[in-house]
């Protein structure tokens, strides 16, 4: 430790502890909003109105800028809160437990979505709303995945106990990450191959990738945002007998 | 383009409408959600401590 500044241990300390935590997010939550919605604004603007139809699929294709940003954060979340977790599980830092466990709704919401506008997608275009390839089969195990954090922590009173059950559950289902990222690579599938990052150049005309990056960063802001209010809720029903909270909302009495 | 065009989206109006909707629902479920829980647990906190105080 004689490495780190004791005032950047200290500074981390605080930012750490639940009341300034819980301060700090409230002080946030207006500014995040503002820039989810203006992001929100000008991605659906540039992705509905202003890019043009795509030549083979039509209009259907605008399905684009909800569906691939949602299966991106359902991988980006999944990752967060395997490393949160695994924090929590290592230094037993609290605030990564909240972070682990407040996540997984926001991971899971955005995971079905994923699932139900692709289905919405391949209807019109494949012709049918589900087939049992790599890429829908994995990303349905992610979801499954969520859920079973999610009803795990539920399962067990002692919610130190449970977030370490929660973190060992996330980090196994950390090996399903690579395989939904690679899947249309190492398998024949109906669904379409990657047209943003792939590492020559995106096969994706700048009106349509623009709107599409918008609504991603948008969609980080969001997570930010339900992530955050779900860990406040953690925040106060962990903390319901410390001095702070009670001085914060129930006067000094009791 | 008309706001009816626009509505249209190409014949394709039920698919990409519906996956919107859907997936407005969802966020804003995620968000509404523990915002309520917060305020019903410090609604229920606060009668248990008056309850105390008598």
């Amino acid at each position: 430790m004689f490495l780190v500044p004791d005032s950047f241990v200290r500074f981390f300390h605080r930012m750490a502890s639940p009341p300034h935590f819980y301060a700090l997010t409230e002080r946030l939550m207006p500014w995040l909003s503002a820039i989810f919605i203006l992001l929100t604004a000008a991605g659906l603007y540039g992705g509905l109105y202003l890019a043009p139809p795509d030549y083979q699929q039509g209009d259907s294709y605008r399905i684009i800028y909800i569906h691939v940003p949602s299966a991106w954060m359902s991988l980006f979340i999944y990752t967060i809160m395997a490393v949160a977790g695994a924090i929590g599980l290592i230094w037993r830092i609290k605030l990564a437990e909240v972070v682990a466990i407040s996540s997984a709704p926001v991971g899971a919401g955005f995971t079905f979505v994923a699932l139900v506008t692709g289905s919405l997608w391949g209807k019109p275009m494949w012709g049918t709303w589900w087939v049992w390839d790599a890429r829908l089969t994995s990303e349905l195990i992610l979801l499954f995945l969520y859920l079973g954090v999610i009803g795990l922590y539920g399962a067990i009173d002692d919610k130190r106990v449970a977030s370490k059950a929660v973190a060992i559950l996330a980090l196994v289902g950390v090996v399903n990450i690579p395989i939904i990222h690679y899947s249309v690579e190492w398998w024949n599938t109906l669904h379409q191959g990657p047209t943003v990052t792939k590492m020559d150049k995106p096969s994706i005309h700048v009106s349509m990738l623009i709107p599409l990056l918008l609504m991603a960063l948008a969609f980080k802001f969001y997570y930010l945002i339900a992530m955050l209010q779900r860990a406040r809720v953690e925040v106060l029903q962990r903390e319901r007998s410390a001095q702070w909270v009670r001085n914060k909302f129930f006067g000094t009495a009791s | 383009m008309s706001v009816k065009e626009f509505f249209a989206m190409g014949g394709y109006a039920f698919y990409v409408w519906t996956a919107y909707g859907i997936t407005l629902a969802v966020l804003a479920a995620n968000i509404m959600i523990p915002v309520m829980q917060r305020k019903q647990w410090l609604r229920r906190q606060l009668s248990k401590t008056k309850r105390k105080e008598g």
